[in-house]
């Protein structure tokens, strides 16, 4: 398999209720955190190209809110926002996060940004209430549900008997 | 026909079997071939009982198969069988892998401008 100059995301899922999502950048953290952190800059990269961002706002200060809303290829637009709860400039920020699909489901975000020499690695903790809400997150937009992966999963492990 | 409720219950049990840390390393391990429990004891620095606990449980819910050969049991992983899991986390994966690679042409900008600010030629 010929490895492509992309580093892929690693998403793996901790715990119940959790899910972990880390990626390393050839940049270093102030740059990163920059771009994470600057609402122009976050316009360019977070509609990973499935759409277009319409509004994007950071007030960054404990307390201050944040609010993307991307209006999507296939799809009606989706918004999400949260308010800051911590903020350690370069290297970490805890905010809320509540997808607007689905109000009562909040989640904490803590993302780190550590350095290795010039690379800075970014880590996206993601912590519902429940594994219900977890896996509503995941679920978000995809063409499978879980339940849908996990009825094949039980199909074919009892095709197996 | 589907018995709803006892097929809840089982799945819930098939995606545990897989959440778990030690049983994807288990996994991991197997992806590499077909091996006796000993192998996986060694690969995996747990004592023998915790493995083979973790075996059954991958087992019962059909992510890995056994076979007898001579004196040994050899385990294997059941690709297919873990396929839906990994692809529904894989899609997840996918989206904010492309959302970085967009943010890796953004930072390859900025880190253009911090140089250019020291003096261009």
């Amino acid at each position: 398999m010929t490895v492509t100059s992309n580093t892929r995301a690693r998403v793996t899922l901790p715990t119940d209720d959790q899910i972990l999502i880390t990626r390393e950048f050839e940049a270093p953290t102030h740059l990163v955190f920059k771009a994470y952190t600057t609402p122009e800059l976050v316009r360019r990269w977070w509609h990973a190209n499935r759409g277009e961002m319409t509004l994007c706002e950071i007030d960054l200060r404990v307390g201050g809110q944040w609010r993307y809303v991307m209006s999507a290829c296939s799809g009606p637009e989706v918004g999400f926002h949260g308010v800051y709860r911590e903020i350690v400039p370069g290297e970490r920020i805890v905010s809320t996060e509540v997808y607007e699909g689905a109000p009562d489901a909040e989640a904490i975000d803590t993302v780190t940004f550590t350095a290795t020499g010039e690379r800075t690695t970014l880590t996206i903790l993601v912590q519902h209430a429940s594994r219900e809400n977890r896996d509503a997150h995941i679920n978000s937009g995809m063409e499978l549900g879980l339940q849908d992966a996990l009825d094949l999963l039980e199909q074919t492990a009892n095709s197996l008997r | 026909m589907i018995d709803g409720m006892a097929r809840a219950a089982t799945t819930t049990d098939a995606f545990n079997a897989v959440a778990e840390p030690r049983r994807r390393e288990i996994l991991d391990a197997l992806a590499g071939g077909e091996r006796p429990v000993n192998d996986l004891v060694s690969m995996l620095g747990l004592p023998q009982p915790q493995v083979s606990k973790h075996l059954r449980v991958l087992r019962e819910v059909g992510v890995v198969d056994v076979r007898d050969h001579g004196r040994q049991r050899l385990y294997r992983l059941n690709g297919p069988a873990l396929k839906p899991i990994h692809d529904w986390v894989s899609n997840y994966e996918r989206l904010w892998s492309e959302r970085f690679d967009e943010l890796d042409l953004v930072l390859e900008d900025l880190k253009r401008k911090e140089q250019g600010d020291d003096g261009d030629e």
